[in-house]
């Protein structure tokens, strides 16, 4: 025992190799971080590479053709704007007032928690899942056809969960002192939600919505199922109208053996993730800008 | 006396001046509509199972239920229809297994680094830029997995098939790579400083604390991202849809093409199918399957996760 640990020549170079090891571990963690990143910036350039030279403004105004050289996603675009546009329409309001339900006015109950537990497993629901009860009741039941309401309520239904998560947390956010500040001063529980927390959760809400209305962009197996088709050669005029969307016209592309139908899709995807980053951008700002810090 | 009331608070003021009863009557349809909207969302639930029922039992009421989950040949839109699922289950479940080879190894380490290695700062730029992953449409996805991802293969593999499932699997992995990393990084996170501390104090290098302390502590929290992310593997439709082909075929081999559970259903809401044919009632049925796997997978997540909380809160 006279001998210290540092002395001792076995421990010393089992403690070195001990470290070694260690920085090794860091090292490899590293890599897989950054891996993902690669793999991201690989994709970004492929499509880049592969998508730039056919992004001309014709693509903007032409419709779909079986020439490549003369296909446009005019239609795609029009169903893509008319099925978010609807989708925030319908899913907004639901969201949130099922946020301020839950946060302002649920009591304690089971049905509360039932509510709650159900909410959180729609979020894990696979998107083709919400296709076939699109298909089964909106555009079979309700008889609404392959139209763009019909795929905007199951657009609605697919982002709802996202919608009240990050409505309830803006709620959430508002102090209690605010509320009680309404309360005392005699407004009724309606009052003091209108004027006073809504406006305050207003900022968290709307960037939740964004985030939520840039998943329904991406998505496309839901509507696929429901049967938005995907040769539309007229201008989109009303809900319900047959339609088509971006990432349904990629689809489109990509699955046609021509080389140039690759090169088009890989345009589309440049327009895509244009529209994706310009939306996140926005609630990026909107959460910085006009939040509010307790 | 005035004072008196308002100190005496918001009671009773309200029985001596209350609102009058249209106000009152205002605030309980307003409370009645919001809690409609939260209704919504049972109803969803609700609709999903009625609808999936409804036409499954439409199925079986014309194909066994013993074929559904016994013959190993799923043909429903050919002439000499044969409704045996099992070709669609394993083409589903070896796509997820090889997504998970790729997502769990590269997740988990990743998720370690960003806990255990990584400052604050590095953590707060390589989280946001690792969940953009999770945030490119799975469309784009497809669309890298068959022009990039495929070629690349068959500089290794010269034998494999156009459409595959290894593709499909690899691009998959990434796409869930971040939700592995993000979850299981939050329970590694949640593990109390005090065991770290004490294994560092024993003489643990920083490797064997991750290894032999923080990993196992935050073990049910990593296996719910795990569960999830096979869940999620199992109905993600886009990639396979687009990669993998549409040839349901009983095989365990990658390099083959193959046909998932929702790569099927995409075949068939493609083509004009009949209302009330039986290739419509398929994907119900089918729908059903896929919708009570991820459902049981997204339950199991659930507890581990709650079984978690007790531990440490």
């Amino acid at each position: 025992m006279k001998e210290s640990l540092l002395e001792n020549k076995t421990f010393l170079t089992q403690l070195e190799s001990r470290m070694a090891k260690t920085r090794w571990f860091e090292l490899i963690s590293l890599m897989a971080v950054t891996m993902g990143i690669l793999i991201l910036a690989v994709l970004l350039i492929d499509v880049l590479v592969d998508g730039l030279p056919w992004l001309r403004p014709h693509l903007f105004t032409e419709f779909p053709s079986r020439f490549p050289k003369n296909a446009g996603l005019r239609s795609a675009l029009q169903g893509t704007l008319w099925m978010i546009g609807l989708t925030a329409l319908i899913s907004l309001p639901i969201g949130v007032g099922s946020a301020i339900y839950l946060e302002e006015y649920a009591p304690d109950t089971k049905l509360t928690r039932f509510i709650e537990i159900n909410i959180a497993n729609l979020a894990g629901v696979p998107s083709i899942i919400y296709g076939l009860l699109g298909l089964g009741l909106f555009v079979r039941a309700m008889g609404l056809g392959r139209s763009v309401m019909a795929g905007s309520l199951t657009m609605a239904l697919l982002v709802l969960p996202i919608i009240i998560v990050a409505a309830r947390e803006a709620i959430r956010a508002v102090p209690r002192s605010v509320r009680l500040a309404a309360l005392a001063l005699g407004a009724t529980q309606w009052q003091m939600v209108r004027s006073h927390v809504l406006p305050y959760a207003m900022p968290g809400i709307l960037t939740g919505t964004i985030l939520a209305m840039s998943r329904a962009i991406g998505e496309t197996a839901p509507l696929i199922t429901i049967g938005a088709l995907t040769y539309i050669a007229f201008d989109l005029r009303g809900p319900m109208d047959i339609f088509t969307v971006l990432p349904i016209q990629i689809f489109n592309w990509v699955s046609l053996p021509q080389k140039d139908f690759q090169y088009l899709a890989a345009a589309g995807i440049i327009i895509l993730l244009a529209l994706l980053l310009i939306m996140n951008s926005l609630a990026i700002f909107l959460r910085n800008r006009l939040q509010i810090r307790w | 006396m005035d004072i008196e009331k308002s100190l005496i608070g918001l009671t009773v003021q309200e029985q001596s001046e209350k609102p009058s009863p249209p106000t009152r009557r205002v605030e309980r349809i307003i409370e009645g509509i919001f809690f409609l909207c939260a209704i919504v969302s049972v109803l969803t639930t609700a609709g999903i199972i009625l609808v999936l029922i409804q036409e499954t039992i439409g199925f079986f009421n014309e194909v066994s239920i013993i074929e559904f989950f016994t013959d190993t040949r799923w043909t429903p839109l050919f002439a000499s229809k044969r409704f045996g699922v099992l070709p669609l289950v394993t083409g589903t479940l070896m796509v997820s297994f090889y997504a998970m080879l790729v997502a769990l190894p590269i997740g988990l380490l990743a998720a370690t680094y960003l806990s255990e290695f990584a400052s604050q700062r590095t953590r707060k730029t390589l989280k946001p830029i690792l969940e953009i992953l999770a945030g490119v449409p799975t469309v784009v996805y497809g669309y890298f997995a068959l022009t990039f991802v495929t070629p690349l293969l068959k500089l290794i593999f010269p034998t494999i098939q156009s459409f595959n499932a290894l593709s499909a699997s690899l691009v998959m992995g990434f796409m869930i790579l971040p939700m592995v990393a993000s979850i299981s990084e939050d329970a590694m996170s949640a593990v109390p400083q005090s065991l770290r501390q004490a294994a560092l104090a024993l003489g643990a290098t920083k490797m064997e604390t991750t290894w032999g302390v923080v990993i196992p502590a935050a073990l049910s929290g990593i296996a719910a991202a795990f569960i999830l992310a096979v869940s999620r593997a199992i109905g993600e439709t886009m990639i396979v849809a687009i990669a993998a082909g549409q040839q349901p075929k009983l095989t365990l081999n990658p390099l083959q093409s193959i046909e998932t559970m929702t790569a099927y259903i995409v075949q068939v809401s493609l083509g004009d199918t009949p209302h009330q044919s039986i290739a419509y009632k398929t994907i119900f049925a089918v729908g059903m399957l896929l919708f009570v796997m991820t459902f049981l997978m997204n339950m199991i997540s659930h507890w581990f996760t709650r079984r978690f909380r007790e531990v440490y809160e």
